[in-house]
């Protein structure tokens, strides 16, 4: 006869009491990461798609546009609608916010959208069709209605369509943009290859040092250490000019390399303002990013198990391949993406030091952001890099697991 | 988010106001020029901000009720962009000083330095330089010069953005000013403009900020550059550089002073605008930096460099000489194109 196990297991862990004491330890926490990340991202994604203010400013005009078969001259209600509700957009001042946004699905609206509000306070009555004709001829051409139109959806793709390179054509179908307007994609996929190479740059010149580092005595590490930390702890932009002093065409690099004879003077290297100088650059700045999870993967490393597998016979390299890498993945996993999520999102480095061919997304979302403030379109280029980040966050975890990321 | 709003509202209570304007040299000639004599005048406190340009923060400020800048120092074609959008208050002109002599603001401003919304203060103009230096022969003299790599090798700086360049390719192909931007506003012209720029397209390097240009002329990275002419100056009367600007093809441009909508101290910040729009306030500026004054009566009052002593006159951009072949930006023509150009400019770039 067995004995029976006790029956019963003294509970641990916490109750409810505790758990809820528990939370409110993390609660600002969280408060904090809603108010300053989920509601700003949020907002973000729905401008992508959501855009009222056409809607909002020119009802009638987009209801009597509903009755236009597209070709040709819509109704004169129409003209009617768009020249009373135009002069109220203009009482209201949102006339700019209605251009703009017709502006960039037609260059030159804005200023037919301006003018038209000034001009028509001197017409008191119809026929609207003529006086807004005399105004600006562009209200006799149907590419002003059709753009109209596409600005008064108020849930839209415009914005992915501007983003992914296509438009929408004046009989709703979708196209490529024309060639010297594609833009968006080539920049993606430039951002992609540059922040994958930065990546593997990164993680070459990073895994000798965090290996360096993590092997050697404490007082040499901690040395080794301070190395990699204080151009962590540098300015980003003093970092960046700097290379631009060692780079250019007159700098030190260059200069050194004409000294010794291995280039002429009339041979100096192009190294910043392109490709190589984001490239150098940007490696630098993140390669502390690299090295750090590294170094407190391979810490937890014993030395103990080189020696073992030397012990039975294994090359070094043999050693290194079956038995030190493996275990030193979970850190080059954390730094490799940590890099590469961080490399696709920059943009002072590259605006400084990358010329025409260096230039990446982010530029372009910095672009729309602050100069020509089309928010949406910036917002549809941040939710596909965020997409993009997604994926391959996902193919991640599906290759390696996110369980043995580590950050040490 | 209410409570912060609260919080920098009530730090800027009716005794002082926020004044925000590009850093650097003109933000600290701008201080001692306007904003510290109108707080010693006044007793409102100015506290002044930087910014690198650009809306997205007053639009930020506006969009949300919480306007915590109330003057702001913007280039005229963003102050255009800006009043269609409502974000900043409109100025009634009749209201700002006269000049010295009485004649009303509205006749004493340079035609086009006032608008709906802003007060004209500076006139500043985008040049290209060159370090004498490095020409001990033959010197560049006109805008075509600049595209010309045969007479003049070497690479060029240039700002990487459509603005400004389109134009220069234009006139350096020949064509006069005044009709500059009607060729541009062609198919033809525009590929024609994009066609000079090709002819040294890979000699250039591109700049970002103001600072870039006379760094790069000093390093000898390029031989000659386009740049903010205020900047050329500095290196010239400040640091001792050898530099000549060529004024020929010079494109003019406007910034303006604007009240940002909806502030809460819209009477204080009309004051500091009219304060800072006096003959006297914009010739005590044109005295720290070579930037030229939006009013005819302040051209005169500008004598000396007050730190170094050098006549101001030769080195405005509004100095009769230096106008024989200048060009006015026309912002309104950017404020409608500039989406489609940025576009292909990038796309031009990227090939």
């Amino acid at each position: 006869m067995t004995a029976r196990r006790r029956g019963r297991v003294a509970k641990v862990g916490p109750g409810r009491r505790d758990r809820l004491r528990a939370m409110g330890l993390v609660l600002p926490l969280l408060i904090f990461l809603g108010v300053t990340f989920l509601a700003p991202l949020g907002t973000m994604l729905v401008r992508s798609v959501y855009d009222p203010v056409v809607a909002d400013a020119l009802p009638a005009t987009l209801t009597a546009l509903r009755d236009w078969d597209g070709e040709g001259l819509p109704a004169e209600a129409a003209y009617e609608a768009a020249a009373r509700e135009i002069g109220a957009a203009r009482e209201a001042r949102t006339l700019g916010q209605v251009a703009s946004r017709a502006n960039r699905l037609q260059s030159g609206l804005r200023g037919v959208f301006t003018r038209t509000g000034r001009d028509l306070r001197e017409v008191a009555e119809g026929p609207w069709r003529e006086a807004m004709a005399a105004i600006d001829s562009a209200w006799v051409e149907p590419g002003t209605w059709h753009a109209i139109r596409a600005a008064g959806e108020r849930i839209t793709a415009r914005h992915y369509l501007n983003a992914l390179d296509m438009q929408r054509l004046a009989d709703g179908s979708v196209a490529r943009q024309p060639e010297e307007r594609r833009i968006y994609l080539p920049l993606l996929w430039r951002t992609l290859l540059v922040s994958l190479a930065i990546t593997v740059f990164c993680l070459i010149l990073g895994y000798p040092i965090a290996h360096l580092i993590a092997h050697a005595r404490p007082r040499r590490a901690g040395l080794l250490l301070a190395l990699v930390l204080v151009p962590f702890w540098t300015s980003l932009l003093v970092r960046t000019t700097s290379w631009i002093v060692l780079l250019q065409t007159q700098g030190v690099v260059n200069d050194l390399l004409v000294a010794i004879g291995l280039v002429g003077d009339d041979g100096r290297l192009s190294m910043v303002y392109n490709m190589t100088g984001t490239l150098v650059a940007m490696t630098h700045v993140l390669l502390p990013f690299m090295v750090l999870p590294l170094y407190s993967v391979m810490r937890s490393i014993p030395p103990l198990h080189m020696r073992a597998a030397a012990s039975m016979g294994a090359t070094p390299a043999q050693a290194f391949r079956r038995v030190y890498w493996p275990q030193t993945l979970p850190g080059v996993g954390a730094g490799s993406l940590l890099v590469f999520i961080l490399a696709i999102g920059y943009y002072i480095t590259p605006a400084l030091v990358g010329g025409s061919s260096g230039q990446l997304i982010s530029n372009m979302v910095a672009y729309h952001m602050q100069t020509s403030l089309n928010w949406g379109l910036a917002a549809a280029l941040g939710a596909l890099l965020l997409v993009g980040v997604l994926v391959l966050y996902l193919l991640y975890d599906r290759l390696v697991g996110v369980e043995r990321m580590s950050l040490g | 988010m209410a409570l912060l709003a609260t919080c920098f509202a009530g730090q800027a209570a009716a005794q002082s106001i926020t004044a925000v304007s590009y850093g650097g040299s003109y933000q600290k000639a701008s201080t001692e020029a306007w904003y510290e004599p109108f707080a010693a005048a006044t007793g409102i406190r100015v506290d002044v901000e930087d910014f690198n340009g650009g809306l997205a923060q007053i639009r930020a400020q506006v969009e949300v009720g919480n306007v915590y800048w109330d003057v702001v120092d913007l280039n005229a074609s963003d102050v255009t962009l800006a009043c269609d959008e409502g974000l900043l208050e409109y100025v009634d002109a009749a209201a700002l000083p006269p000049a010295p002599d009485g004649t009303p603001a509205e006749e004493d401003f340079i035609s086009g330095t006032l608008s709906d919304c802003g007060v004209g203060n500076v006139v500043w103009s985008t040049i290209y330089a060159y370090d004498a230096n490095r020409f001990p022969g033959a010197r560049p003299e006109t805008i075509a010069d600049f595209f010309d790599l045969e007479k003049f090798p070497g690479r060029r700086g240039m700002r990487r953005v459509p603005m400004a360049n389109l134009e220069f390719a234009l006139l350096a192909d020949g064509v006069p000013a005044e009709d500059v931007y009607a060729v541009l506003s062609t198919p033809e012209g525009l590929g024609r403009a994009f066609d000079k720029l090709d002819t040294i397209k890979d000699q250039v390097v591109w700049w970002e900020a103001g600072a870039q240009p006379p760094q790069m002329l000093a390093d000898g990275e390029v031989v000659m550059s386009t740049a903010y002419n205020g900047r050329i100056f500095n290196a010239q009367v400040l640091e001792g550089q050898s530099f000549v600007i060529v004024w020929d093809g010079q494109l003019l441009d406007i910034n303006q002073l604007a009240i940002v909508a909806g502030t809460p101290r819209l009477d204080e910040a009309m004051r500091l605008v009219s304060f800072a729009s006096t003959a006297d306030a914009l010739a005590d500026l044109g005295r720290r930096i070579s930037y030229g004054p939006a009013r005819e009566s302040a051209g005169p009052l500008i004598t000396t460099h007050l730190e170094t002593g050098v006549e101001m006159g030769p080195h405005l951009p509004t100095h009769p000489p230096n106008m024989a072949r200048a060009l006015r930006r026309d912002w309104t023509w950017w404020v409608d194109n500039q989406d489609e150009l940025n576009e292909r400019f990038s796309a031009w770039l990227a090939r």
